[in-house]
């Protein structure tokens, strides 16, 4: 068959595809699978019968398009959530229990080294903080102010929320991107951060601002903390994937480890949003006294504990 | 998942994929110059929005920069995730340059593909000024950046359907009277079809290549070979 026959006859069948195309989701029906399938012949016959190259370029182009319209992803938004929170989630935390592990280690270890150093030694917080930051820090937590965390006034409550939001959950992003470079990233955002929290905490405990410090952190910091180690654990599983990808190729094994990293990132994402929110509206509150702050703080590492490690046991896999 | 093959006997950036339906697509990649062009607008766009909604939040106080840092924060990594899955595959300043991502089968690229590629910005940014995206980017076969290694994606560029009705030259179809192969046959048969975006000379030019075989040079060597392409196509007179 020549090629302006083989046009002439398909023409009809190739108009009606750009067509459905140009009309998108509202122009898919119940013939365009056929269509598709029919101009993908179309395509490889134009190979194969070597016809023009114009042709062949035309109809690969219409065959992209198509291919878009019929893989599209059709996101089946409506109860998806719930599954991701009730067992996706928590169930990816527990398969990559290793990594969360080898994450809160580089975290708390280091935390709890600077911590207890800058308890004994009130002149050690100055190895890794300049003075004035020391002074920043020393003047929030003073328990002679009635406002807690970041000097400020209630009014400026949505003000941090958006601070938090900005300054934290970039931090755990940063801290999963890290996980590219073999894994060292993530190691020195964990490291890096468990020195500069247990450094805060150790030197205002020696001071001994615990009155306003520790019921300060305590609520939100039971997301906080524990999102932190899990974005920590996302990178180091990508990094370990191109450090050991075992029997699958590297490029392959940290496609691999990049589906499980990014459910983790999600959960990541959503727990640093409430911890903000918890920050900015809840532990500012300094009417409130110890002992309630205390039994929320409790509370809510009780329920992200027991969420992480209970929820999604039953059913689904 | 189909394997993606890129022909590594030639320099070349046709990047084809076999799909289901056992054909091979073929889509030509971006490389690093359209890609830095369309990311700087998408930054002056950014930029503008920002400092356009910095003034008028400002107005509003604490809880303005609050509502700003918010802003700045979703705008900073979700401007491009939100854009390239909602806008096929396409931020305005990948619509500018006329470039497109998508998955490595080249299906819509998905949430998860696009959010992975774009969180991983903060690697290809070191150690500044996207540098090592830059070096991944011209060191793999299909110039992906670290972010699209992992995500599995590639940045092609948009390909126009042309119309589908080209004028052919007016002239007699004639059989060809010498043996002719099949890739000769697509040589001639797109020669013709390319007739209207040729100019005189370069298509006298590339006639006269083949003088040794037409025996004919100048003008009338341009018509006779369209005489033959336009026989080959299926002309007759």
């Amino acid at each position: 068959m020549k090629q302006q026959v083989f046009e002439q006859k398909y023409q009809g069948c190739w108009s009606r595809v750009a067509e459905i195309v140009s009309l998108g989701k509202a122009g898919y029906d119940e013939d365009f699978p056929n269509l598709f399938r029919s101009i993908c012949h179309h395509l490889a016959i134009a190979k194969h019968r070597r016809y023009s190259p114009q042709l062949v370029e035309r109809l690969n182009a219409q065959v992209i398009q198509a291919h878009h319209l019929f893989y599209q992803h059709n996101a089946r938004f409506k109860m998806q959530w719930l599954y991701f929170f009730v067992w996706q989630f928590p169930q990816t935390l527990r398969n990559n229990y290793r990594f969360i592990f080898a994450s809160l280690l580089l975290f708390a270890l280091p935390m709890l080294a600077m911590g207890l150093a800058c308890y004994l030694n009130p002149e050690f917080i100055y190895s890794m903080s300049s003075a004035e930051e020391v002074m920043k820090y020393e003047a929030m937590y003073d328990p002679s102010n009635n406002v807690l965390g970041r000097e400020r006034d209630s009014s400026s409550d949505i003000q941090m929320f958006g601070f938090y939001i900005k300054h934290n959950i970039g931090i755990s992003f940063q801290m999963f991107a890290g996980g590219m470079l073999a894994g060292f990233g993530s190691v020195f955002y964990l490291i890096f951060n468990g020195l500069a929290i247990g450094g805060v905490a150790g030197h205002l405990t020696q001071l001994g601002y615990t009155s306003t410090f520790y019921p300060f952190v305590v609520g939100h910091g039971s997301f906080e903390l524990t999102a932190l180690v899990f974005a920590g654990a996302a990178g180091l599983k990508l990094g370990y994937s191109i450090i050991s990808p075992g029997a699958y190729s590297r490029l392959e094994a940290l496609r691999i480890a990049g589906r499980d990293a990014i459910v983790i990132m999600y959960g990541v994402a959503v727990m640093l949003l409430i911890a903000a929110f918890i920050e900015a509206f809840w532990s500012s509150t300094a009417e409130l006294p110890q002992v309630v702050k205390y039994s929320v703080g409790a509370v809510l590492w009780a329920a992200v504990l027991g969420y992480c490690i209970l929820s999604g046991r039953r059913h689904g896999s | 998942m189909p394997k993606a093959s890129t022909d590594t006997a030639l320099l070349d950036t046709t990047y084809k994929v076999e799909t289901p339906e056992a054909i091979d697509l073929s889509a030509q990649l971006a490389g690093p110059v359209p890609r830095a062009l369309a990311f700087s607008a998408d930054l002056l766009l950014r930029s503008i929005v920002l400092s356009i909604l910095f003034i008028i939040l400002a107005i509003g106080g604490k809880a303005g920069v609050g509502i700003f840092l918010i802003v700045s924060f979703v705008l900073e990594w979700f401007y491009p995730v939100l854009f390239e899955v909602l806008y096929k595959g396409q931020t305005p300043g990948k619509r500018w340059m006329n470039i497109a991502v998508v998955n490595d089968d080249l299906t819509p690229v998905s949430w998860s593909t696009s959010i992975i590629r774009n969180l991983l910005r903060a690697v290809d940014f070191l150690p500044l000024c996207y540098v090592f995206g830059f070096f991944t980017m011209v060191m793999t076969n299909c110039f992906q950046r670290l972010g699209d290694i992992a995500a599995g994606s590639v940045v092609v560029h948009r390909q126009k359907t042309l119309p589908l009705a080209t004028t052919l030259p007016k002239v007699t179809p004639t059989p060809p009277s010498f043996d002719l192969g099949l890739d000769d046959v697509v040589a001639f048969t797109g020669f013709v079809e390319r007739d209207a975006a040729l100019t005189t000379a370069r298509k006298q030019e590339l006639a006269d290549m083949l003088s040794g075989v037409t025996q004919k040079t100048g003008p009338e060597a341009v018509s006779f070979i369209q005489g033959i392409g336009c026989w080959l196509l299926g002309e007759r007179k």
